[in-house]
């Protein structure tokens, strides 16, 4: 481990003398005084109280309205039916009744939720084969073997798209209507594409290269899901380029949940005709579902979520409550610090000097 | 006889072996077994819950870089001994030449004949027991005349001897020549590691040699040292591993209940697998997967990183300036790499004397003529100028111009002193180009050398005469008789007639020994001598007493005659000398006392102090002798007479087992220890002791081959380099020129290795528990499945970089060897912070992710991941006191790698390649781009931080207050003046038997023998080499006993030098 003598001389072995090697490096020393903490702290509490007021300020601004529809009003009669998975080809509409006291201003954002579906569930996230959805042949006509038992169908054909998620997808669809004051109900617009993100659009979800071909060309000789009712290459008859893997409904859902509780965005307003230019206005509201989705096997809810958003996201009053009790918390601290510095801190503050 | 190669090998591995031994070696870590089945258990894919590569990666990387260092090690280590056994090739050839003395001897010889009379071969045995002066050996009579090469070309003797043994005092064997049997011992064996002297050149046949030799037998095994922290870090493994079990059985339980209660339900969605047939064999399998996943507590960086941790300070202990001797040109060397942090832990210190201590030179210091002192403090007055003599040695210093002038006088008290100092001695001359004296202890030199500084050459001498330079005068003094030296007596004379035809007695001895025989004259000065003698012993010097007498010619002539006889008679002769010297040495006439100093190395007073002061406790080790042990011990501020606590103890008492416990007992009662007459195993004996019984880290330090023992037994040995020999070194930890670097190395040195081993060690844990029970947290949500998409592969390669270099330079310098930086209980600490803050990590984005508008499973994780990497490292800014620019750079730089692999891992580029091992794309860039995963970041941040900057806020301020109330402490390094009673004797060193050697002629040369042969004195004679070893025999039962003795009397003030 000797040093290399590359120097002639009496002193060839003589370590060299920089600053790095003798251990000389100048160094900043923040000692931790009174002086230092005790401020750092103060200004710590009144960073977060500032945050965490503007936060709640700004919150308040915001309005959500949530319905429980899983067998709420005429939607009672198709949660029974779902009960039975026999039905579970039969179509079955129900609605709701959403009334809107004060008017959402801004854009308006369509959710809907799940409660206790586990999306999370270790075996549930890897069923998929990410390979598949960006189009990969080889992978379409074999998906991977996470995908079983949704990899095959009985008559060993390949499922596109293969795997639980997919086979999972949350398929009730919904209609909102504003009941004015004209009596008719008006159909509220929602922008049903630019729900996912860039990326997922367009680079995690492809579809197979169509080389001259329709789309349903590229899918033959593969399956559509076993819960599905139509094949990927038709889920959105209203818009021939929302199909196949980039259909934004199913990137949506791929895009698994972190807790079994959750919502996913279903649409946005679309404003760009009265009287929804700027907003919902307050009154009546329906929404009509197509309900196709089973959740009392999980004893599950459904809900939809119509929400207004701010800067920092929906109306999220946790990080503004957090925000505050961490300042108040550490304003505690640093009181509590301040009086044993100035009981006990005499001689502390002359070793200082 | 059957010779074994000289080469003595020592590496471990060889081409072949290595890959084999080397895995196997490996493998045998707890660690690395882990891992190995961690890997096993990935192949499984029902458990598998992380690709296989996330474990084999760093796994093969661990064990290359580990590999390579071993080998190497190896490779260096072996190529330096080999280097070291190739100067022995002579041996080969049955015989050793040397035109040069000193040689070194590097086998087991039995000596057939030398360059000198009588196959006389003088040896240094420094080596092997610490001895400093010259031993005789003598070849059998039978082949001391094989001399030429042709007769020894003929030799065709046979030797039966003992097998291989490490006593070095003892050889037992038998020569077969010419049909007649030989018995031969230890005085015919030149062992390996002695050093030849004053013998131009010797014949001899090697018996052993390699590792035979008694030397390498008493080297003792090569053990694999371990640290303390690595065995601590072993046990925390298991517990570590312990702990991973009951969450793996925690979280595989909650799996059984949650798909019992809730999974079973689910299964419309997501079926059972055929394999997964009930809810507990899915909690089986959940187990194995939470073990996979939560393998990071035990994270296969630890190993990797400490130890490249170690190397790094290994290679500053070896750049550091401080620890450099620019005379030798040495730097200090770390030559283990694994053992740095255990030198800032040490307790106990076992030194060697010789070489390690003291730098083996005895310095004419100071002189007390006539009732005056002669000698100042060293540099307060300008060097004495000898250029009146042309017959001085150059090198010598002397600090005080009065007495040169007393010399030009001609003052006949001082022309007396040195004239005695120049004639009582038994120094053989030599002169070539330069007059060399050939002392046979390092004592007699200085005075002898000091008397021909000033003007009292001793030029040469005959068995009946002596010839000095006087003041440039050829003076020639017949020389009557040696009344030699030995431990009783503890003074010596010689008899010699003038030129003027006066008959002279010169005496020089122990003080208390010399005062007994004064003349009633000489009472006044005698008190007022005795004062200086307080006063240098004060100083630490060794002094002596000189005395003088006139004697009548008839009465000597009468005594003379008694002498012959009693030399003649075989019973009782000892005791007749004995009554016949004490007769004629009385009434002396005092002339004054000599202070010689036993030159320390550099600073050891120093060091030794502020080594007491951290609270280590030094051992002093030797194979010398009682005395001189105890004067070393004394001079170098060990030893002081208000001390209650010193414990002397000589080898021959510690060969007793049932000792053992007393022994140890006592000694750590002491503040000093010292164990003289110690066979080199009986070192490794000592260090074994402690090291068993106490529990403490230990360190040797020595430079001599007798030291290598020692230093392989202790936990951290150190070599002395740069003196002679290589063994001490080689067998060593760490090695550098000076003994004073100890300080440096142990309190500068070790404490940062230390301070920031465990700083790493603690922030480590902490990580660790930070970064993987948030995916335990995580188990309670998404139904125990093992879901892990948290980025378990990319914070734990970034952290360890950084954390590893950025600790290595914040340092304090705090003497001190509390072992209180880490534990059990501050580990427990640790992981409890982690898991405090892995709490936090992840309840809070949990609160957010929650109620926020995305909670996409990957953008959590991303939160997560981010807040972990900014809170670690907010979190290790504040552990560091000290912040460089290295520091900056790779906590800046860390932060910086990890958003880079983040961005990386997750670009389109890297998904477009395998799509299914890098689902995250795009992640990042949508997730760090909402203003509301930040604010969560931040929370965390704070949130995280404040508990521990409080508590530590707390803890610096506690120290604070500490420190101020120990803090005077470091004032007392200052040396305080010795108050030791005086310390007066004979060199130690010195052995007797050489004034019959001298007056018998047979270390003459055989030109100046044959021109002064006194048949006379033959039978007087022939018998000496028997008289020497009986006496020898003699004075280690006195140590030994003066040693059992002082360990009775230990309680009590023990001013060891007066109990003989």
């Amino acid at each position: 481990m000797g040093k290399v003598k590359g120097k002639p001389g009496p002193l060839a072995r003589r370590p060299d003398n920089s600053a790095f090697k003798q251990q000389r490096l100048p160094a900043w020393t923040p000692m931790l005084t009174a002086h230092t903490v005790l401020p750092s702290f103060y200004f710590m509490s009144l960073i977060c109280m500032l945050l965490g007021v503007w936060l709640l300020l700004t919150v308040q601004t915001t309005k959500e309205i949530k319905l429980d529809y899983t067998d709420a009003g005429t939607c009672n009669k198709c949660f029974e039916k779902r009960k039975n998975a026999s039905n579970a080809a039969q179509p079955c509409s129900c609605s709701v009744v959403l009334p809107i006291e004060k008017p959402f201003k801004g854009d308006v954002f369509f959710y809907y939720g799940l409660r206790n579906f586990h999306q999370n569930l270790r075996r549930y996230m890897d069923s998929r084969d990410d390979g598949q959805m960006v189009g990969r042949k080889k992978n379409l006509m074999n998906p991977s073997s996470y995908c079983i038992p949704f990899a095959k169908d009985q008559n060993k054909i390949p499922i596109a798209p293969c795997g639980a998620v997919a086979n999972s997808i949350f398929n009730d669809s919904f209609t909102l209507k504003y009941h004015g004051n004209n009596g008719s109900p008006e159909l509220v617009p929602l922008l049903r594409g630019g729900i996912t993100w860039y990326t997922d659009k367009n680079v995690k979800f492809r579809n197979p290269k169509l080389d001259g071909s329709t789309l349903a060309q590229v899918f033959n000789g593969t399956g559509k899901p076993p819960y599905w009712h139509k094949p990927v290459y038709e889920l959105d008859p209203s818009d021939s380029t929302n199909n196949g893997f980039i259909n934004e409904d199913l990137i949506v859902w791929m895009r698994e949940a972190a807790f079994p509780n959750f919502k996913k965005l279903y649409g946005v307003l679309n404003r760009a005709n009265p009287p929804f230019t700027k907003g919902l206005p307050a009154g009546n509201y329906s929404i009509e579902i197509q309900y196709n989705f089973p959740v009392q096997y999980f004893r599950g809810r459904k809900e939809v979520v119509l929400t207004t958003l701010t800067w920092f996201g929906g109306q999220n009053h946790f990080l503004p409550i957090a925000y505050l009790v961490t300042s108040s918390l550490i304003l505690l601290i640093a009181v509590v610090l301040t009086v044993l510095w100035w009981k006990f801190g005499k001689n502390g503050k002359n070793m200082e000097e | 006889v059957v010779l074994q190669d000289n080469h003595i090998k020592t590496s471990k591995y060889n081409i072949f072996t290595f890959l084999p031994i080397n895995l196997f070696e490996q493998f045998q870590r707890v660690a690395n077994g882990y891992f190995l089945v961690l890997l096993i258990l990935q192949l499984i894919p029902e458990i598998s819950s992380l690709s296989w590569f996330t474990t084999i990666v760093p796994l093969v990387l661990v064990l290359l870089v580990t590999a390579v260092k071993d080998a190497t090690d190896d490779y260096v280590s072996s190529a330096l001994y080999s280097f070291s056994s190739e100067c022995s090739f002579v041996l080969h050839a049955k015989g050793v030449c040397s035109k040069f003395s000193p040689i070194r001897i590097n086998a087991d010889i039995l000596l057939l004949c030398s360059s000198e009379p009588y196959g006389l071969c003088y040896i240094e045995t420094a080596e092997l027991d610490g001895e400093t002066n010259l031993k005789v050996r003598q070849a059998l009579t039978v082949t001391s005349d094989l001399g030429d090469i042709t007769k020894l070309m003929n030799f065709d003797g046979e030797v039966i001897c003992e097998p291989p043994n490490n006593k070095l005092d003892k050889f037992t064997g038998t020569l077969y020549w010419r049909d007649n049997k030989y018995p031969l011992d230890n005085d015919n064996m030149l062992l390996r590691g002695c050093v030849l002297r004053n013998t131009e050149w010797c014949f001899g046949m090697v018996i052993f040699a390699g590792l035979q030799t008694k030397l390498m037998q008493n080297c003792g095994r090569t053990t694999f040292k371990r640290t303390s922290i690595d065995k601590l870090m072993n046990t925390l493994v298991l517990w570590i591993f312990a702990f991973l079990i009951c969450m793996g059985v925690v979280l595989a339980i909650g799996n059984t209940v949650w798909e019992s209660w809730i999974g079973r339900n689910f299964q419309v969605f997501l079926p059972w697998d055929e394999s997964q047939r009930s809810a507990v064999f899915s909690g089986f399998l959940a187990f194995w997967s939470y073990i996979i996943i939560l393998n990071t507590v035990v994270p296969i960086s630890l190993y990797v990183s400490v130890e490249v941790l170690r190397l790094g300070h290994s290679y500053f202990i070896n750049w550091d300036r401080k620890m450099y001797h620019s005379q030798t040109d040495t730097a200090a060397e770390a030559r283990t790499t694994t053992l740095n942090e255990e030198l800032g832990q040490v307790e106990f210190i076992f030194s060697d004397k010789t070489g390690t201590l003291t730098q083996n030179i005895m310095v004419f210091r100071k002189c007390s003529i006539d009732g005056r002192t002669y000698g100042m403090e060293l540099s307060k007055t300008a060097c004495v100028d000898f250029s009146f003599n042309p017959l001085c040695d150059r090198r010598f210093r002397f600090y005080d111009s009065t007495l040169v002038e007393a010399i030009k006088l001609e003052d006949p008290a001082v022309q007396e002193f040195f004239r005695l100092l120049a004639l009582c001695h038994t120094v053989m001359p030599e002169e070539k180009r330069h007059l060399v004296y050939q002392a046979q202890s390092p004592d007699e030199g200085a005075l002898v050398n000091a008397a021909r500084n000033f003007g009292f050459v001793f030029r040469a001498r005959t068995p009946e005469t002596i010839t000095l330079c006087e003041m440039g005068q050829a003076v020639t003094y017949q020389l009557l008789a040696i009344l030699d030296f030995n431990n009783v007596r503890k003074r010596m004379s010689v008899i010699v007639r003038n030129p003027q035809g006066q008959i002279k007695l010169y005496s020089k001895g122990a003080d208390t020994v010399i005062f007994d025989r004064l003349d009633p004259s000489s009472e006044d000065l005698m008190y007022t001598t005795s004062e200086h003698l307080s006063e240098f012993a004060g100083e630490g010097l060794r002094t002596l007493a000189l005395a003088y007498k006139d004697l009548d010619e008839d009465d000597f002539e009468i005594w003379m005659k008694k002498l012959l006889f009693a030399s003649t008679v075989i019973e009782n002769r000892e005791d007749q000398l004995g009554a016949l010297y004490e007769e004629i040495e009385q009434g002396l006439k005092l002339l004054g006392a000599t202070a010689i100093e036993d030159k320390l190395q550099e600073g050891v007073a120093e060091t030794i102090a502020c080594l007491n002061l951290a609270d280590i406790k030094i051992w002093v080790l030797t194979g010398d002798k009682l005395e001189t042990a105890m004067n070393i011990g004394y001079s170098c501020n060990m030893l002081r007479d208000d001390m209650n606590e010193v414990f002397v103890v000589s080898g021959h008492t510690l060969q007793e087992p049932l000792l053992e416990h007393i022994l140890l007992d006592v000694a750590c009662l002491c503040k000093t220890v010292i164990c003289c007459r110690v066979t080199p195993m009986q070192k490794a004996q000592v260090v074994e002791l402690v090291k068993r019984h106490k529990r403490a880290i230990t360190l040797a330090i020595g430079d001599g081959a007798n030291d290598v023992s020692m230093i392989k037994t202790a936990h951290i040995g150190v070599g002395i380099s740069g003196q002679e020999g290589t063994q001490a070194v080689l067998a060593s930890d760490y090695s550098f020129a000076q003994f004073r670097y100890l300080q440096r190395l142990l309190l500068v040195h070790g404490r940062w290795s230390y301070f920031r081993m465990c700083n790493f060690l603690c922030y480590f844990f902490y990580k660790n528990f930070a970064f993987t029970l948030v995916h335990f947290w995580y188990g309670f949500f998404c139904g125990f499945s093992a879901q892990v998409r948290i980025l378990p592969d990319l914070s734990v390669f970034l952290k360890d970089v950084d954390d590893r270099t950025s600790l290595r330079y914040p340092g304090l310098y705090k003497p001190g060897q509390q072992n209180l930086l880490f534990n059990k209980r501050l580990f427990f600490l640790c992981t409890l912070q982690g898991m405090g803050t892995s709490f936090l990590l992840f309840f809070i984005p949990y609160g957010a992710f929650s109620v926020m508008v995305k909670e996409d499973q990957q953008a959590f994780a991303v939160t997560i991941a981010t807040s972990l990497v900014i809170v670690v490292s907010v979190q290790i800014g504040l552990d560091k006191h000290y912040w460089t620019a290295v520091n900056h750079l790779f906590i800046w730089g860390s932060v910086t790698v990890y958003f880079a692999i983040l961005f990386a891992m997750q670009s389109n580029g890297m998904f477009g390649i395998l799509p299914s091992n890098f689902p995250f794309v795009g992640t990042a860039r949508s997730c760090l781009s909402e203003q509301s995963v930040w604010l969560v970041i931040l929370l965390t941040t704070v949130v995280c931080v404040v508990p521990g900057l409080a508590v530590s806020f707390l803890r610096v301020r506690h120290l604070q207050q500490s420190r101020k109330r120990e803090g005077p402490q470091g004032q007392n390094l200052r040396r305080v003046r010795r108050t030791s009673s005086r310390r007066s004797a004979y060199a130690f060193s010195h052995q007797q038997g050489y004034g019959e050697l001298i007056t018998s002629g047979k270390n003459m040369r055989a030109s100046a023998v044959s021109s002064a042969h006194s048949p006379g004195r033959t039978p007087h004679s022939s018998n000496w080499i028997e008289n020497m070893l009986k006496r020898k025999n003699e004075v280690s039962c006195i140590s030994d006993e003066s040693g059992d003795r002082a360990k009775n009397r230990l309680p009590s003030s023990s001013t060891e030098p007066e109990l003989h």
